[in-house]
């Protein structure tokens, strides 16, 4: 972080504010978050875009963090799993997952909430299949994924707009 | 909700608001002023001596504050059963990835550049990568000092021989000539990883009087806490050690040399100092489960009536003994599975290799005996034309039975457990028919324990008669947080929410061994309701003395009261019995309970048990599993279509997490039995240290449907009837699903995991 002559000017807007950085060309944006933002949120699982523990959404869409370089973001907006509701209030997904029993160690927890939240946002109720294919990108090593399955169906069931 | 009381109820765990809004906290999202940040270099050989230290590369990288070589810290070695580890390599290296040299610095970057240039000069030694060579007689030792190193239990250890444990009842060798079918192999299995998701990682801070403040990811604060004072050679009452939440256990951190080299980093700089694994570094530094070797063989009358059993089992223990003495020793122990076999004999051998060291995880040796045990009985049926299920049922041991080793066994339900699983497989609708597809089911009965060691809780009376239970033990994910609050909350018929649960802390929080063993519902929970009746006592007796009433004739009610048995109205509060003690009569209102399991030995009239490295592991307990499987006869493929995982847990204290403790291990399980394998090359090189290369399942990869049978038979020495479930349910996994692909293709495969390839050749003999 320090030392270097390869500095660039980044712009986002992070859980909607605006937030200017001078950084390295090469930080990735769960970096930054982490790091400079202390927005811990998103975690390093494995750092090389398997388990997607670090998903974020980046101009709505799920990504991971630990993929993308937070200079080639400049310009965009990214909610981390900190941003989603204001604070105090569970979105319908959050819900879910508690109520599911969806929740054993949370590591990877805050990237299936994202994961999750993404697919309701484009696709308010989607179907088992639907589900499946937007999380096979996360890992979870707790619950054997049935908990997380029923969170997501029964998140897709409630009205989208509460 | 309701007003009071707790046990039985699926409540939402108390982390996990916090989990889901990115609140929770682990040790890589802790900061602290003036941090410096560690890395370490790792040894790149199997085995070598260390001849020199070249470090003057990596102290001269710009912010680099310290470096550390196994020299400079105190060689101390250390280890639960024999110790012969140090927290830096010293003298020699024993395996690739075994940490030399450790820096800290001000930033990641820096740490991590510096550890890559330091070098080492080093006499490579030829190294013994497998059992096979580990045993040969021209092998190399790895350690050449074991006699001199201090074993706390005598088991045997010599050459490459970490431990060596004998059991047996009846009379094996003369037992065949009664046994009409006698099935016999050679099973492997492979070394998994945990793959907890949270890599392991340590914040320790020091104080001007240099006492240690340790965060870190684990199992115990306890342990880390005697650990690093032992490494150190420190007394423990100058290390502190907290936990922030943990992502995840599963025995991989049950013990580890981490916190002392960010502790030594700490007194090296005098500032505080972060050490976050990466994935890599995970993987190559710290445990796995023990690769075996399994050789039984198993005989039977024509009615199916079970005779003999003999196995051996050797572990690959890797280089250092860790738990692999008590791994061996309770693959000995859970040998003869639930069965009633009069005749067993185990022979157990851990030995050293030049492997990253196998440690304890998840099943603890018995996934391992029971895939071979559970495949035979399924080979036996075969011979003798019974069905699998009604051969496990004949011979299944029942309540007032005895385990292999003499102990009783008072409750015991495990017939009912595989009838449910295989009436609820049987009545399952059928799916629709595929074609290419061979389809079979599968089954396999599971037994562990639960219980080991010591445990302690206290129970404190607060001024507005809510209570703060304060216990030692760390939630690695499990949820025991919450289920150690519904029994205190059960106890004192208080709601869940006037319960407060003290993060541990090893200056204030009563000890516990560790969040192993299946164990912390039981023992834990023992703790907990044994102190909160010491407050339910003395506020009873606060009642009576305020009500002019005898303690006898008092009653808790929900919600915090208490009033006259058969009276209605008149009752005192807990607020009122707290301000009372706090400020009138006796003292604030404190309860403790401590115990260690005191479970029956094994029994030498019935049994030889020689260098066991246990003789009371716990309370057992019992379960099974049907699986329903296809097979893609083209490619091999082994799809596990739909699961039944049925488990007598005493009481469910919190079913909802139970059914996750099921289902997640059922899929750890299927993981262990189908594609997670770690591989290292011919020169001791961990080839897939990334989750990219190491197959965990994902969720393209599980069954539609995971069906947890949840049996209650109360333990009558459990909290509420309460007994462990943290493990049996991925115990008889792999051999279910073997047991399905042979019933499916006619295969019997007895080598882990059952890869594509292994499958076709299997198919194709």
């Amino acid at each position: 972080m320090n030392d270097r002559s390869d500095l660039v000017d980044v712009g986002l807007t992070v859980n909607g504010e605006v937030v200017d950085l001078r950084i390295p060309c090469d930080e990735t944006l769960l970096t930054v978050l982490r790091e400079r933002l202390d927005l811990t949120g998103p975690k390093r699982g494995c750092n090389q875009g398997v388990c997607g523990a670090c998903s974020v959404l980046l101009d709505g869409a799920s990504v991971r963090s630990c993929l993308a370089l937070a200079a080639n973001c400049d310009g965009c907006s990214v909610v981390t799993v900190e941003g989603l509701t204001l604070p105090g209030v569970l979105s319908r997904v959050q819900r879910a997952m508690i109520e599911a029993g969806a929740v054993q160690c949370g590591f990877c927890t805050s990237g299936f909430v994202v994961a999750l939240s993404a697919l309701l946002q484009g696709n308010p109720h989607p179907g088992d299949a639907e589900i499946r294919e937007a999380l096979a990108g996360n890992i979870c090593r707790c619950t054997g994924y049935m908990k997380i399955l029923e969170a997501a169906r029964r998140a897709a069931r409630e009205p989208a707009h509460e | 909700m309701n007003d009071g009381g707790a046990v039985g109820i699926g409540v939402a765990r108390l982390d996990a608001a916090d989990k889901v809004t990115g609140g929770a906290r682990y040790v890589d999202d802790l900061k602290r002023a003036g941090m410096l940040h560690a890395a370490v270099a790792t040894s790149p050989l199997a085995h070598a001596r260390i001849r020199g230290y070249r470090i003057d590369a990596a102290r001269a990288v710009s912010g680099v504050k310290a470096v550390l070589i196994g020299p400079d810290l105190p060689q101390n070695r250390v280890g639960n059963f024999i110790k012969d580890e140090t927290t830096l390599a010293h003298g020699k290296v024993r395996y690739v990835g075994e940490p030399v040299a450790a820096v800290a610095a001000t930033s990641l970057q820096a740490a991590r550049l510096a550890a890559q240039l330091i070098e080492l000069d080093y006499e490579e030694l030829p190294s013994a990568l497998s059992i096979e060579s580990a045993l040969a007689e021209e092998a190399p030792l790895i350690h050449e000092e074991l006699a001199s190193y201090v074993a706390v239990k005598p088991g045997k250890s010599r050459g490459n021989i970490v431990w060596d444990v004998l059991m047996a009842e009846g009379d094996v060798d003369s037992a065949w000539s009664k046994c009409d079918v006698i099935v016999e192999g050679e099973f492997r299995t492979q070394a998994q990883h945990h793959a907890y998701l949270e890599p392991n990682g340590v914040l320790a801070d020091i104080d001007a009087n240099g006492r240690l403040t340790i965060w870190s990811s684990c199992q115990s604060v306890f342990h880390v806490q005697q650990r690093v004072a032992e490494e150190l050679g420190i007394p423990m009452s100058r290390v502190r050690a907290l936990v922030p939440r943990v992502g995840g256990g599963f025995g991989g951190k049950h013990a580890t040399n981490l916190q002392t080299i960010a502790a030594a980093l700490a007194l090296k700089t005098h500032r505080p100092v972060k050490l976050v694994l990466s994935r890599s570094q995970d993987f190559e530094m710290q445990r796995s489960r023990h690769p075996a070797r399994l050789r039984m063989r198993t005989g039977a009358m024509r009615d199916g009536t079970i005779v003999a059993r003999d196995t051996e089992v050797v572990l690959d223990g890797g280089a250092y003994a860790d738990e692999s003495p008590a791994v061996v020793s309770f693959a000995a122990l859970m040998s003869r599975g639930p069965y009633l076999i009069p005749n067993v004999r185990c022979r157990g051998i851990a030995v050293y290799t030049n492997k990253l060291r196998a440690g304890a995880y998840r099943g603890f040796g018995n996934p391992q005996v029971t895939f071979a045990g559970e495949s035979q009985i399924d080979e036996l049926a075969g011979r003798l034309g019974m069905d699998p299920v009604e051969l496990r049922l004949k011979n299944m041991m029942r309540a007032g039975d005895r385990w292999f080793g003499g102990q009783s066994v008072t409750r015991c339900r495990a017939a009912e457990c595989l009838k449910a699983v295989a009436e609820a497989a049987r009545a399952a609708p059928a799916l629709p028919v595929r074609t290419g597809r061979k389809r079979a089911f599968g089954y396999a009965a599971a037994t562990h324990i639960c219980g080991m060691m010591g445990v302690g809780a206290s129970v404190q009376l607060k001024a507005d008669g809510t209570v703060a239970l304060a216990t030692g033990v760390v939630d690695i994910g499990q949820g025991s947080d919450t289920v150690l609050t519904q029994i205190c909350a059960e106890a004192l018929q208080l709601p869940i929410e006037s319960v407060s649960f003290g993060s541990p802390d090893t200056d204030i929080s009563p000890y516990n061994w560790k969040t192993a063993g299946s164990r912390i519902t039981y023992m834990a929970g023992r703790a907990v309701a044994g102190a909160a009746g010491q407050v339910r006592d003395k506020i009873l007796e606060h009642a009576a003395e305020m009500l002019e009433c005898a303690p006898a004739d008092l009653e808790l009610r929900p919600g915090g009261r208490v009033g006259i048995v058969g009276v209605s109205g008149k009752e005192i509060t807990f607020q009122m019995v707290a301000g009372r003690s706090l400020y009138r009569v006796g003292g604030p209102i404190i309860g403790t309970h401590s115990l260690v399991y005191d479970g029956e030995r094994f029994d030498p009239k019935r049994a030889t048990v020689e260098f066991s490295a246990f003789d009371n592991p716990g309370v057992y307990t019992f379960g099974a599993l049907a699986v329903e499987v296809e097979v893609d006869t083209i490619t091999g493929k082994v799809e596990v279509r739909r699961a039944w995982s049925a488990h007598d847990v005493g009481r469910a204290i919190n079913p909802l997490s139970v059914e996750g403790q099921i289902q997640g291990a059922v899929v750890q399980g299927l993981g262990y039995a189908l594609s997670e394998e770690m591989i290292w090359d011919d020169d001791g090189r961990l080839a897939n240290p990334t989750l990219a290369e190491y197959a965990l399942p994902g969720l393209a990869d599980v069954p539609e449907e995971i069906v947890p049978i949840i049996v209650e038979d109360p333990e009558p020495t459990g909290p509420f009837g309460a007994r462990g479930v943290g493990e049996i349910p991925l115990v008889g996994v792999a051999a279910a699903v073997a047991n399905a692909v042979a019933a499916a293709t006619a295969a019997r495969i007895r080598q882990l995991p059952l890869t594509p390839e292994r499958v076709l050749e299997a198919m194709a003999d």
